[in-house]
């Protein structure tokens, strides 16, 4: 109890003093770092855990791309199971001539079997839950379809050929994928309007899905009947096989912020060692005093680790605070990417804040803490007495576990967490490094300046290492947002730059084979200039040189967006095939040979070079492929460089002629298409109902809004780590503020006015702030280089960006060093007769 | 303090003595005008300290005084050469390098200019604070216990050193001090007790 009261009452006197209080700020941005992440991904993950059962709209679901056999109904049915039909395509709806792609949802009674629609009066309305669907006739538009077409009850929607009214406006569906939103915006119809739309024709793009529900036991034996059967197009998922994947996105997601949001707790870490340091040369004259007055040395360890305790809850309540605002922010960078009415967030991230505070605490300040128990009490009588100096295994042993346990804690993956410490040591070394030569040379140059520079750069140089660690600092909190702005800057740039004006804006897809003729001729009688025309035929590679492919492997249109799996995911999923006699001038042979009329009907195979890569595939490798059930086996002939970017109709997987055109198709093209009426494009969709129109300049908008979202929130979490260099620089303050103090007083005596005083402390942040940002700048610049060159993307040096860095680092650490320090400069000349 | 009134002339060496406590050093600090007097007023060569603002006082201080200290107070950061310039350039003056140069020579440290004062043994860092007051030519030399923290020998050498820099400048000294020898050495003596002059 002494020692609690002991701690409380200087703890109350040093934070009076200020002196805890850079202590506390490290800490609390470390917390507000995490937790800001912590808390977000804490509410996502909620989300994705409470619809893992709803995720499906059902317990178990069926996809297939193939029309679902009427057995599947009738095997459920007398198994005792619900069931209820789905099917869904892409297609642009219009209103009069408005017009916008949306994912097209025809459903049956029944839906959803798990989970229930919200629906509202307007887009963005609040949603109540109701049990109907929408009537035959009509539709319910989700919020974001209907404000993109500006739609709202009783107005008349166009989907395919079929005008359906706006019934109501959907606000959520439990199948709607967890915390991330679809793609396209959506659209809701019955299902006995699906044949009048005539948007499914034989070779149209669609998922055909069919919903079960009912006891477990009944699940499982339709499972095990689903399974013998083994068709390959039509696979069942069960809400257990589900709910993971569905988290996968998300998780990958929050593990990147994760990452960033480390940056800051390492930066702060550094920043709290510091003050330790200098806590502590400040109280061995206390602990000494204390011991000769009769403080055993468990009291002084008592006192400390109380201390550090109280200190750890604070700084959990002040950084989880604001973590909490910085989640909503973060919320809010990411509106249209992750659903905005997420369950409220836990404690759990507040708790982790607090166990983080604690081990950085632990970790980077308690091995110097306890050097104070060790003080001696003659220290009273001679000065020169000190703690016995720290072993180093001792004071770097528990940073170094503490470390690890804060990364491995926040990434759950060894090698993950491995590989995050070796980049960020390379980079901190490089950094380091860097930094020690400039503060080396800056020294060297200070013979031949005047004096408040002089006097700043030999602060610098004296404390090297302070002064190292700040730049450093700084220098990868700028750097980072730096890298980002120019990935950002460079990502648009490319966008913009690689849609070349006459190049194809609009791709046409599902065009009936038997009408290609018909539409390439409306196409161009509505002033478009159509592309080469591929036909289309949907596919699977089921093995490569005899070896079977696992069909039961999750596939990719039900991950949506999990695309590391990707060799299961590129030989699982429904290809695209075609064929062609010519090889456009947008692909180039990079291995064998392209086929010549000799070889049409022969079984060979051209390849992407992507498709060989993610495949590993050789020349003369056999491949297997299921078209419509039927089966046949090819050898590899060659492997193409496609550039995708050309926007003309491209394709992995080229036959020769004479091998498919017995199956069913369709045929797809691009054009530059510049409607002179907007009714243009809606007269095509009537003509022509079951062509899937792509503005590929929608498209891209698209991807790179969600781009521009992701980075936005990178980013924020990054302003972190600029918080966290400004810890640095405050501890570094503090750990010198009394030698500050003392050399204001020295030079005051002598007779330095003010203004010489504040020149010099501004000379020495200048210097620290530009050479951090010189550092910044350039580890940008070559950071994003070398992104762009993984990215393939084409980077341009940016002489604007690059001084921006430079002088706004300077600026920046100028001003908080000079608030830092300006108590400093009010020292009174008499202190040096004390 | 109360009481205290006295006037020290120009070129005259004056030593402060008294007990611990007595307010020696809180009068140097006034003369100096390192510290202001809750009443009464202070002049010092010709100007009313007391009518000065902070960065008045240093002016004046930067002009017209130097200063030696019982615990050296040299800037760490600032070689010997450096912290000898820096009355020089506090004034404003470009050319410091070469007095201060010749200023370290006269005490000897002419070949240790470049090293830091953590590198300088008690008695060297003595003789840099002191090449630092005297560089500026001072009107007044103002030294507190400038021998507390050397040992007899060391102190002795200093004490010579310090009376022959100030012959030779002609300079007002002001020296507080225990030392009855180094106060036998001055031309007057002024004791305190109890915060008075006696």
């Amino acid at each position: 109890m002494a020692v609690l009261w002991m701690a409380l009452r200087l703890l109350r006197r040093e934070w009076r003093s200020g002196e805890l209080a850079v202590l506390l700020v490290s800490l609390s941005v470390a917390v507000a770092a995490l937790t800001g992440v912590g808390f977000l991904v804490d509410r996502v993950g909620r989300a994705v855990q409470a619809q893992a059962s709803e995720v499906l709209a059902a317990d178990a679901r069926i996809e297939s791309p193939e029309p679902l056999s009427p057995e599947l109904v009738v095997e459920a049915q007398n198994l005792g199971l619900r069931t209820a039909r789905l099917t869904t395509l892409l297609s642009v709806v219009f209103k009069s001539d408005v017009s916008q792609l949306a994912n097209v949802r025809a459903v049956s009674a029944g839906y959803p079997l798990r989970g229930s629609l919200k629906i509202a009066a307007q887009a963005f309305g609040a949603g109540v839950v109701t049990r109907e669907l929408p009537a035959a006739g009509t539709c319910w538009p989700d919020s974001r379809l209907a404000a993109a077409l500006g739609a709202s009850l009783g107005d008349t929607l166009m989907v395919g050929a079929r005008a359906l009214r706006v019934e109501r406006i959907l606000v959520a569906r439990p199948d709607q994928g967890s915390a991330f939103v679809d793609f396209a915006p959506g659209l809701l119809l019955n299902d006995a309007d699906l044949a009048a739309t005539q948007l499914v024709q034989p070779a149209s793009r669609m998922e055909y899905v069919l919903l079960l529900a009912g006891a477990d036991r009944a699940l499982s034996r339709y499972d095990e009947w689903f399974t013998a059967r083994a068709r390959p197009a039509e696979r069942l998922a069960r809400v257990a096989d589900a709910s993971p994947q569905i988290g996968d996105a998300a998780r990958r997601a929050s593990r990147f912020l994760s990452l960033a949001s480390l940056v800051a707790v390492l930066l702060c870490a550094v920043a709290v060692a510091m003050s330790a340091r200098g806590y502590v040369a400040r109280h061995l004259d206390v602990v000494a005093l204390m011991k000769t007055l009769g403080a055993a040395r468990r009291f002084v360890l008592g006192v400390t680790v109380v201390q550090m305790l109280l200190l750890s809850m604070l700084a959990t309540i002040f950084g989880s605070a604001v973590g909490w605002l910085t989640q909503s922010w973060l919320l809010r960078a990411l509106a249209g990417l992750l659903r905005t009415d997420l369950p409220p967030a836990g404690w759990m991230p507040a708790l982790i804040g607090l166990v983080v505070a604690i081990a950085m605490l632990a970790g980077f300040a308690l091995p110097t803490l306890l050097r104070l128990t060790r003080v001696p009490a003659l220290r009273v009588l001679r000065r020169d007495a000190g703690p016995p100096p720290a072993r180093l295994w001792l004071s770097l042993a528990p940073a170094a576990a503490a470390i690890a346990g804060v990364i491995y804690g926040t990434l759950a993956d060894w090698r993950f967490s491995l590989w995050f410490v070796a980049a960020l040591a390379a980079v901190l070394l490089s950094l380091g490094l860097g930094g020690a030569l400039l503060v080396r040379l800056a020294g060297r140059a200070r013979g031949s300046t005047r004096l408040p520079l002089r006097h700043g750069l030999a602060n610098l140089s004296r404390r090297r290492s302070a002064a190292v660690a700040q730049i450093v600092a700084f220098g990868l909190g700028v750097m980072l947002l730096l890298v980002l702005a120019i990935l950002r800057r460079d990502l648009v740039n490319d966008w913009r730059t690689s849609l070349p004006a006459g190049a194809p804006n609009y791709f046409f897809v599902n065009i009936p084979t038997g009408q290609k003729e018909d539409f390439r001729a409306a196409l161009i009688a509505a002033g478009a200039r159509p592309e080469r025309m591929l036909p289309m035929v949907r596919g699977r590679l089921i093995a490569i040189n005899g070896e079977k492919i696992d069909p039961r492997l999750p596939s990719a249109t039900m991950l949506r967006g999990g695309h590391e799996r990707q060799r299961g995911d590129l030989a699982n999923r429904e290809q695209n095939l075609t064929w062609s006699a010519e090889l456009g001038d947008d692909n180039r042979i990079i291995a064998g040979r392209w086929w010549s009329a000799a070889d049409t009907g022969k079984p060979l195979v051209s390849l992407a070079s992507e498709f060989q890569e993610s495949l590993n595939l050789k020349l003369g490798d056999r491949l297997r492929f299921d078209v419509a059930g039927e089966q046949f086996e090819v050898s590899v002939a060659s492997f193409r460089k496609v550039k995708w970017d050309s926007f003309r109709p491209n394709f992995f997987i080229m036959f020769p002629p004479g091998l498919l055109e017995g199956m069913a198709g369709s045929d797809m093209t691009s054009a530059l298409f510049q409607p002179r009426s907007p009714g243009a494009l809606a007269e095509l969709v009537r003509r022509f109902p079951s062509v899937s129109i792509f503005n590929i300049g929608d498209l891209l908008a698209q991807v790179r809004s969600v781009i521009d979202k992701a980075v936005t929130a990178v980013q924020s979490v990054f302003v972190f780590t600029l918080f966290a260099g400004l810890t640095v620089l405050l501890a570094a303050v503090q750990v010198s503020r009394d030698e500050r103090r003392y050399e204001t007083a020295i030079l005051r005596v002598l007779g330095a006015g003010r203004a010489m005083l504040l020149r010099s402390s501004l000379a020495e942040f200048a210097a620290i702030g530009l050479l951090a940002g010189l550092l910044a700048a350039s580890g940008a610049a070559l950071g994003g280089y070398l992104l762009a060159r993984q990215l393939d993307l084409h980077y341009r040096f940016d002489a604007l960006m690059w001084c921006a860095g430079f002088i706004g680092t300077g600026l920046l650490v100028v001003t908080c060093g000079w608030l830092a320090t300006r108590p400093v400069l009010n020292q009174s000349p008499r202190t040096v007769l004390d | 303090m109360r009481d205290v009134s006295c006037e020290i002339r120009a070129r005259e060496s004056v030593a402060i003595i008294g007990p611990s406590g007595a307010g020696k050093s809180t009068l140097l600090a006034l003369l100096a005008g390192l510290d202001l007097p809750s009443s009464g007023r202070v002049w010092l060569a010709g100007e009313d300290l007391t009518t000065l603002d902070e960065d008045g006082r240093a002016r004046l201080r930067a002009a017209r005084v130097g200063f030696v200290f019982q615990a050296f107070h040299l800037v760490p950061a600032l070689t010997a050469l450096e912290n000898v310039m820096l009355p020089l350039e506090l004034r404003g003056r470009r050319d410091a390098r070469s007095p201060a140069l010749d200023m370290l020579g006269r005490v000897g440290l002419g070949s240790r200019a470049g090293h830091y004062p953590r590198q300088l043994s008690g008695g060297e860092q003595q003789r840099v604070a002191m090449a630092r007051a005297s560089v500026g030519d001072p009107a007044v030399l103002f030294a507190d216990e400038p021998t507390g923290n050397l040992d007899t020998v060391t102190g002795a050498r200093i004490i010579d050193l310090f009376f022959e820099l100030n012959a030779a400048a002609q300079t007002t000294l002001v020296l507080v001090t225990h030392d009855t020898s180094l106060a036998a050495r001055c031309s007057r003596r002024l004791t305190m007790d109890a915060g008075a002059l006696v």
